[in-house]
């Protein structure tokens, strides 16, 4: 399905497949590497268009955030860098995505293999109902990580200490990751999605249902991480994007709009929609 | 559902972004009018209102602490960004230069204080037409806030070449009456530091012409300021000191 789809159009040319209607720098500037990319990316749920003709390249070891209003496709493109839009029957995508330059849509490509490179969290915290300690192990586990027992501990404990979370839970791995506070299970979820050393988390607003403090170290923690991982984050907060990120992505009614530096998009926008947008003046 | 764009979303933050927009324009009208009062001070050698313009300051400094509040609570509780937060900046620095520009004029009010105790000197009638010049430009960059363009800022960011100017020959012109007659001195020495006063409110104007020019463009307005006549403070003859020698001889 996706894959026949995408076969038929690889677009090799980025130049063809730049944007036509995309303010600010969408894409990499010469002699710059893109980690992942998107050229003449439309995702249709059925008959509704809802992303559409997308160029869009993200940096390595960089935050990259996508703001807009609800429903504006920037959630959908998120689950497109990974195809998680797979496991929606009415969704068909087309164009190319390709992470470190090879096809992620290529009917060779292990789905798995795909999530294990390219990991998730997702906005509401979502532990396996299990131990502190086997929410970590579970994914090294299952994609054979892990040699043998030490190793597999030493990755929990690895994992646990750079989501920022071990001091808090090295004296109850035993105990279901249901038990923790919102924001220490979000920290749990991001050490599962880091224990099968991926290259790229995406994050779907990772912290929506957390409180202020909560949310102050996973925004501390995103900021550690982009030292080893690329990371995109979707949020509603305009202010978090304008913290954690360093490029910002503004998508509206399935159009990415503008892309650049977040510093430039939040003192000087160069779309009227964008401007609006972060303003408050509409969405 | 797309709204205006031109209002937001929470109409108390537009109303309070149109407050601090107000509050610039008057306390520009307030030193406007304190300049005028110093100037008409000067040419009619009236101290009464010279004493006026010195009190009235106040009002102006107590202006630009307003601003100030009015911009820290809005970035405290609203986190302006884009043009928002390039207006709330922009009217922090306009307050500013806004706030130099009166302690301007009450330095030359009081200056004018002094010079209605000594005897007229002959140059008095250069300043006021000095004095009109940026009055223009001062008019003129604040009708560009209020519109919001810059083309006119530009002008005036331009225009302020003919105060440097002005400012230039009348210091020439102070010198060499001080030098035909030292009983000048005081009142020369007054009237040009007047005029540096007077100068000094045009690079003022200049500066908000340029803080128009990012909070509506975003970016700072570039390249180098026309300078009038080369900033020459020279005597425009040699013989000018020997002249000057006979003069008090």
């Amino acid at each position: 399905m996706n894959s026949q789809a995408t076969a038929a159009q690889v677009q090799t040319d980025a130049a063809a497949a730049a944007p036509q209607g995309t303010a600010g720098s969408p894409l990499v500037g010469p002699g710059e590497k893109a980690k992942v990319s998107a050229r003449k990316a439309n995702v249709y749920y059925g008959d509704k268009h809802a992303i559409k003709d997308v160029a869009l390249d993200i940096k390595q070891n960089e935050v990259t955030a996508f703001i807009g209003p609800s429903g504006c496709g920037k959630s959908t493109f998120l689950r497109c860098l990974n195809r998680m839009n797979d496991t929606i029957d009415s969704a068909r995508v087309t164009g190319t995505i390709t992470l470190d330059g090879d096809d992620i849509y290529d009917r060779r490509v292990d789905v798995v293999q795909l999530r294990a490179r390219v990991g998730m969290v997702f906005q509401k915290p979502n532990p396996f109902p299990k131990s502190i300690f086997e929410n970590i192990a579970y994914g090294p586990r299952i994609h054979g990580i892990a040699r043998h027992k030490d190793e597999l501990e030493e990755i929990v404990m690895t994992s646990l200490e750079r989501a920022g979370l071990l001091a808090e839970v090295k004296d109850r791995l035993d105990q279901p990751g249901t038990g923790l506070s919102g924001g220490q299970q979000q920290r749990l979820c991001i050490a599962r999605a880091i224990a099968v050393s991926p290259e790229v988390i995406l994050m779907d607003e990772p912290c929506s249902a957390l409180d202020p403090i909560a949310t102050a170290k996973i925004e501390e923690l995103i900021d550690e991480l982009r030292q080893n991982y690329t990371i995109v984050i979707v949020t509603h907060s305009m202010q978090q994007a304008a913290r954690v990120s360093q490029r910002t992505a503004f998508f509206h009614l399935g159009n990415l709009v503008e892309c650049g530096d977040t510093e430039q998009i939040f003192t000087n926008p160069q779309h009227r929609l964008t401007q609006g947008y972060i303003t408050g003046r509409f969405g | 559902m797309e709204q205006r764009p031109s209002e937001h979303t929470v109409s108390a933050f537009g109303e309070e972004l149109r407050d601090l927009g107000d509050m610039i324009v008057r306390m520009g009208g307030l030193a406007e009018a304190q300049l005028a009062s110093a100037l008409q001070a000067l040419s009619r050698r009236d101290s009464d209102l010279a004493a006026r313009v010195v009190t009235a300051d106040a009002k102006v400094d107590e202006m630009e602490q307003e601003v100030h509040a009015c911009v820290v609570r809005l970035i405290a509780l609203r986190q302006p960004v884009a043009d928002d937060l390039r207006n709330a900046v922009g009217a922090l620095k306009i307050a500013a230069d806004v706030e130099r520009i009166g302690d301007y004029a009450a330095n030359v009010a009081k200056r004018v204080l002094v010079l209605n105790q000594l005897p007229l000197v002959r140059p008095v009638a250069a300043v006021p037409s000095m004095g009109r010049i940026v009055q223009e430009l001062i008019n003129d960059v604040l009708d560009a806030y209020v519109e919001r363009d810059v083309r006119k800022a530009i002008d005036v960011w331009q225009r302020d070449e003919e105060v440097d100017e002005l400012h230039t020959s009348l210091f020439r012109e102070l010198v060499t009456d001080m030098m035909e007659d030292a009983r000048n001195i005081t009142a020369c020495t007054h009237l040009m530091f007047i005029a540096k006063n007077i100068e000094r409110i045009g690079d003022h104007a200049t500066n908000i012409a340029e803080t128009i020019h990012f909070l509506v463009q975003g970016t700072p307005l570039r390249g180098q300021r026309p300078k009038g006549a080369d900033q020459d403070y020279s005597l425009p003859a040699q013989d000018a000191p020997a002249r000057a020698k006979d003069a008090t001889e």
